[in-house]
């Protein structure tokens, strides 16, 4: 090797270590997490753990069912709440919106994507779970409550608003952002010409957004959709504070439960030793989730 | 009425959904930012950034929470956007076209979208337990971690939308590769990728679940990074659960600074990408 090509061995070797740098990275979390989880899976086994409700201090017994069926629950409850006004949105601004405002509108709404989740938490805490406990569940447990047989699923048995369905309900006002503007992505993606030929043939905009915009974009928007609620998966800071962390029996949906982030949140600094390690495994079943859920709606947004 | 007049009202109800769906979640996100404002304002006073925590009925401050994640950010930066640039350099460069590199950004897609937790209990298990206890470095490492995916995937698409023919002439004229990415396609790519870091940093400047096993907390100032660092988001997680209307007040307004510097780095960001554009 000569001399003066050595300033170009040196640069490649130094992006090049910075490339791999990211795969050791990654692996290493991958390998850390595994490694410990490992004594919890040891203790109660691999499926015992999975599929235990026990969450207790004093027997030292952790099993994650509660927390992965809160993970999950407020997740899909985020997506109910979200997705059809964040559809309604994006269809305003593909189909309807003026265009001299269609983008300070698209900006606006990924700034508010920009505001940080502890943020979220704080607004949460102190102005939607009230908002919740004096108006929303008053009015669910006085209608709903009242049905025979689903009736117990809407009753209130604690005072508070910090409950599941707050937990749904920050979540979908931080997914709100994101689902919005991936899915209008995903309804861009549809050439201009399609839509004006069906207008051509004297489709009403409705009609052409049902008959064209729709089964054109289809995939796009639903792996969008599916991409930015993976996001309520991991969030931490908002559900930590409204979830109110009870690991009880979930039997309305006001009542105080627990997701993988709120357990992690509130008792990883505090853990004992097998604790810590289920916690840890808790983390790599969240890792996992979030490997699904990425790669489901990747497959998703590639098909044409 | 016309004949076709059912399929108007169809169309005029539908869109009329979808505007008013709009209005909703736009109203909505507008309501929080107000909250955040005016909650954010009623407790707002130089103490917060001038003074030392007091007890709940003192007029203390978070002083040293602001310093101290400005430099945990600091610190996240210097060393991720470095790594970040040159990773997303290789992948761009040296390394386009090889299934090698494909690799490597689908492992990107896939940390940017790790929720900040989970990256905190990965380096709380390598960089707190083995040292022994919370620390500084730890929590700049966290951040680092975050950053480095997300500088490096911004890198990489704004290098490969340099054309390559600006690429040949200036190898043509002689010039070794390296010095054709630095003078040349660093140059051309520059805006982009100046907004790619600012974004990042933004990112990272707010975040909480990250610090929290990894830096903790402090009531003290403190600029020795081998001990636990206070940070202004875990001290708003910490005032928020008090029952203290002294520290929820504070809570409130250091929430609001933090949303204002966040949303500041994020306007500056795209502003950057206008002003080349233009």
């Amino acid at each position: 090797m000569n001399l003066k090509k050595l300033p170009n061995s040196i640069f490649y070797f130094l992006t090049f270590l910075s490339a791999v740098g990211l795969v050791v990275l990654t692996v290493g979390l991958v390998v850390t997490l595994a490694v410990e989880s490992r004594p919890a899976f040891q203790r109660f086994g691999f499926f015992r753990f999975l599929l235990s409700t026990d969450w207790n201090y004093t027997d030292q017994i952790y099993g994650a069912l509660r927390p992965l069926t809160g993970t999950v629950l407020a997740t899909l409850g985020a997506a109910v709440l979200a997705v059809p006004v964040a559809l309604g949105i994006s269809v305003f601004l593909t189909e309807l919106c003026p265009h001299k405002l269609k983008s300070p509108i698209a900006v606006a709404i990924e700034l508010l994507a920009a505001i940080p989740s502890i943020i979220y938490g704080l607004w949460g805490l102190f102005v939607l779970a009230p908002f919740v406990e004096t108006y929303i569940q008053p009015f669910f447990s006085g209608t709903l409550g009242g049905l025979p047989w689903a009736g117990g699923f809407f009753q209130v048995r604690l005072a508070g608003g910090l409950n599941l369905l707050t937990a749904s309900m920050v979540l979908a006002v931080m997914i709100l952002p994101f689902v919005a503007s991936l899915a209008r992505e995903g309804f861009d993606q549809v050439p201009e010409v399609l839509k004006e030929s069906a207008y051509g043939l004297g489709a009403t905009r409705w009609e052409t957004i049902l008959a064209v915009v729709w089964p054109t974009a289809q995939k796009a928007v639903v792996g969008g959709i599916i991409m930015a609620t993976g996001r309520a998966l991991g969030e931490t800071m908002a559900v930590a504070y409204v979830i109110g962390n009870r690991h009880g029996a979930l039997d309305s949906i006001f009542s105080p439960y627990v997701t993988i982030t709120s357990v992690i949140a509130n008792e990883f600094n505090e853990a004992g030793p097998i604790q810590m390690s289920a916690l840890f495994a808790l983390t790599l079943a969240l890792f996992l989730a979030n490997l699904l859920v990425l790669s489901l709606a990747r497959y998703l947004m590639r098909q044409k | 009425m016309k004949p076709h007049s059912g399929r108007l009202w169809v169309n005029y109800l539908a869109l009329g959904l979808a505007t008013a769906c709009a209005l909703f979640g736009l109203g909505l996100l507008f309501l929080i930012l107000y909250d955040i404002v005016s909650h954010g304002l009623t407790s707002l006073s130089i103490s917060l950034l001038t003074q030392d925590p007091a007890g709940p009925l003192g007029r203390g401050g978070l002083k040293g929470a602001f310093l101290g994640q400005g430099l945990l950010t600091l610190m996240a930066a210097l060393v991720g956007v470095p790594l970040g640039v040159l990773g997303g350099t290789y992948l761009a460069e040296y390394g386009r076209d090889k299934k090698f590199s494909k690799v490597i950004i689908s492992l990107c897609d896939l940390a940017m979208s790790l929720p900040s937790i989970v990256i905190g209990i990965f380096v709380y298990s390598i960089l707190v337990k083995p040292l022994g206890g919370f620390n500084g470095w730890a929590g700049s490492a966290a951040l680092a971690v975050i950053m480095v995916p997300l500088v490096m995937r911004t890198t990489e698409s704004m290098l490969s939308m340099v054309p390559w023919t600006l690429r040949e002439a200036a190898l043509a004229l002689g010039s070794p590769y390296y010095q054709v990415i630095i003078k040349i396609v660093y140059r051309q790519a520059a805006s982009g990728i100046l907004t790619g870091i600012l974004l990042a940093i933004a990112r990272v400047a707010g975040e909480t679940a990250p610090l929290m096993f990894t830096s903790f907390n402090n009531n003290y100032f403190e600029l020795n990074l081998n001990r636990p660092m206070p940070s202004v988001t875990v001290s708003i997680y910490q005032y928020a659960g008090s029952p203290f209307d002294a520290w929820i007040g504070q809570a409130w307004a250091a929430a609001l600074m933090v949303t204002v510097v966040v949303l500041f780095l994020n306007i500056l960001g795209r502003l950057l990408v206008k002003v080349k554009k233009a």
